[in-house]
């Protein structure tokens, strides 16, 4: 296996207008391994994608995937990279063998050679019972496999997912997870975007979480956990809004009716149960717990009431 | 559905064959591909062919059984006169669903995968206009064929009908192209139904159902001289035999220059919509 990285970028920049959608990305990605681009709505993740993967030039910064420039021979990047966007990109008039044998002549594959892709793929992805039914009888999951189906026709060494769960049912996200990590597992270098932390967390060898256009904090699941301190504990107020009065006092994480507050030292956990008592609030539920990547994510971005 | 996906233990198979050919071959090899494509649609929505050529019948119907009796054209039979015309209503009424098509796949997913490929993107306008231009000939057949169960007598022999055909195959090159500039121009779906308006309506003012003889000065001048009122007195002197003169030249000059520039511009919308 070649070492090094398959993804490289550097200081991505993009705007709309006034609008700054990235504001100087970095990623390295390294070969064989899956790498999650975490974060909000609009924090610029599909931006990022869409210029890893030559469909928008960035305004500034540098990329290179599989040793290619991507500013520069844009056709030799296409050659190496697979795709799955958020819209599902296939052709709903099409039965399912029809769009991988079209996908595989679009990659210029032999009439044969697509043919009997198209065969293996099916088996693969478990498409071949719905296969000589029209797309636009599948079923979101079936669609979702389709679609990553198409992206593994010419077995790409770096494959982009753009949120490739959104929108499914837990067992068809299930599914979907383990199709993406057997393609892991095949060597495929793999770039996911997702705002389910869950799904960085079960998938992803390294995360970078992603806000306001730029990366606000990159490593494995288990290194963004002890930023946020080793334990966290979270107070769980009859309101919403006594919860958020209490959060004002001890600082923290506000996830709707709970207060998530980092844990240093152990004597911090008696000062905040005082100060909250002070001040005349009484937690329904006390908990002590390892720290999840929800609260990574809600105190690196800054959402909800974080003070500390 | 049950997942049996394949266990991780299976490596994954043998990398495919190489992609085959030179630039230029797999050009036009995605351009085959992406024409297959379309033409399938074309059998898959049959509804859409149907509900493009039934209201010219209506049409030819309406005015060959209750108009036709109060219009007289010099030289012709009403009838001989009025199918040339909805052979060319018919075509553009084909076009709506080319400008739907083009902005549904340009919105959707499916272009913006086609760009992430290695492959000649604006192939996908191609399959549309090409498939365009073929459901352009089966409403032709049909409108022809309607036309003579109900009196249409052309005179024109084979010469006058291939020089015809020429022309309108012409004509459906641009009008599909200029369908395929307003798709890719289009910012949605629905957007794209009302652009595609313009075309149906385009040969409605022109000579396709009267002569423009009757009509007022300023807007028999617009009339006269709009490129499908050229195509339509061409076409219709052809397979009349009556002789088109200079009118076929001037159609075929519009029209290619039409079909050029349409082109152009769709393709150029096409690449652009790819930066934004």
């Amino acid at each position: 296996m070649v070492t090094g990285y398959a993804i490289e970028a550097r200081g991505l920049r993009k705007s709309y207008g006034d609008h700054e959608v990235l504001t100087g990305v970095d990623l390295s990605v390294a070969r064989g391994t899956m790498f999650a681009l975490l974060g909000p709505n609009g924090a610029g993740k599909t931006t990022t994608v869409r210029i890893l993967s030559t469909l928008l030039d960035a305004d500034g910064g540098s990329v290179t995937v599989n040793g290619h420039d991507v500013a520069g021979n844009k056709r030799a990047v296409r050659a190496q990279i697979g795709l799955t966007g958020q819209d599902t990109a296939v052709d709903e008039l099409l039965t399912g063998r029809e769009n991988l044998e079209m996908m595989a002549r679009l990659f210029h594959l032999s009439k044969s050679a697509a043919k009997a892709r198209a065969t293996e793929l099916l088996e693969r992805f478990d498409l071949v019972e719905a296969s000589t039914r029209p797309v636009k009888t599948y079923s979101g999951g079936m669609r979702r496999r389709l679609d990553l189906a198409v992206s593994m026709i010419t077995a790409p060494p770096v494959l982009f997912l753009d949120e490739p769960t959104t929108g499914l049912d837990p067992r068809s996200r299930a599914d979907m997870w383990a199709a993406i990590r057997e393609l892991l597992d095949g060597g495929t270098t793999i770039l996911l975007t997702t705002q389910y932390l869950e799904e960085a967390d079960q998938l992803a060898d390294r995360i970078a979480v992603i806000d306001k256009g730029h990366v606000v904090a990159e490593g494995t699941a288990a290194e963004l956990k002890r930023k946020v301190g080793t334990e966290r504990l979270k107070l769980t107020f009859g309101s919403a809004d006594e919860a958020v009065r209490a959060a004002d006092i001890i600082g923290g994480v506000l996830l709707g009716a709970t207060v998530s507050v980092a844990i240093d030292e152990q004597a911090r956990v008696r000062r905040v149960l005082n100060l909250v008592h002070d001040a005349g609030f009484e937690p329904s539920a006390v908990e002590l717990a390892e720290p999840t990547l929800d609260d990574v994510f809600h105190t690196l971005t800054g959402t909800a009431g974080a003070k500390s | 559905m049950t997942q049996t996906l394949s266990k991780p233990t299976e490596t994954p198979s043998t990398p495919p064959p190489a992609p085959q050919g030179s630039v230029l071959g797999q050009t036009l090899s995605d351009m085959r591909v992406l024409i297959g494509r379309n033409v399938k649609h074309i059998a898959r929505n049959p509804e859409m062919l149907f509900q493009a050529v039934s209201l010219p019948i209506v049409l030819l119907l309406l005015f060959r059984f209750m108009f036709g009796g109060a219009i007289t054209v010099p030289d012709l039979p009403y009838v001989d006169y009025l199918v040339p015309g909805l052979i060319v209503i018919a075509i553009g009424f084909n076009a709506t669903s080319t400008v739907i098509g083009v902005a549904a796949d340009l919105t959707g997913g499916l272009v913006e995968r086609f760009r992430s490929m290695p492959m000649a993107g604006p192939a996908v306008l191609v399959g549309h206009v090409v498939s365009g231009v073929l459901r352009a000939g089966i409403s032709l057949v049909i409108t022809v064929a309607i036309g003579l169960a109900v009196g249409f007598r052309p005179a024109g022999g084979l010469v006058g009908w291939l020089g015809a055909i020429g022309l309108l195959a012409l004509f459906a090159a641009g009008v599909f192209w200029v369908a395929a500039w307003l798709g890719a121009t289009a910012k949605t779906v629905e957007g794209a139904g009302g652009l595609g308006m313009i075309i149906v309506f385009l040969p409605y003012a022109s000579s396709a159902l009267v002569p423009t003889g009757s009509m007022p000065g300023v807007l028999r001048a617009v009339v006269d001289n709009q490129p499908v009122t050229v195509l339509i007195d061409a076409v219709r002197a052809l397979v009349n035999g009556t002789g088109a003169g200079s009118d076929g030249w001037l159609a075929l000059a519009w029209w290619s220059v039409i079909t050029v520039a349409a082109a152009a511009l769709a393709v150029r919308k096409f690449h652009q919509r790819a930066k934004s």
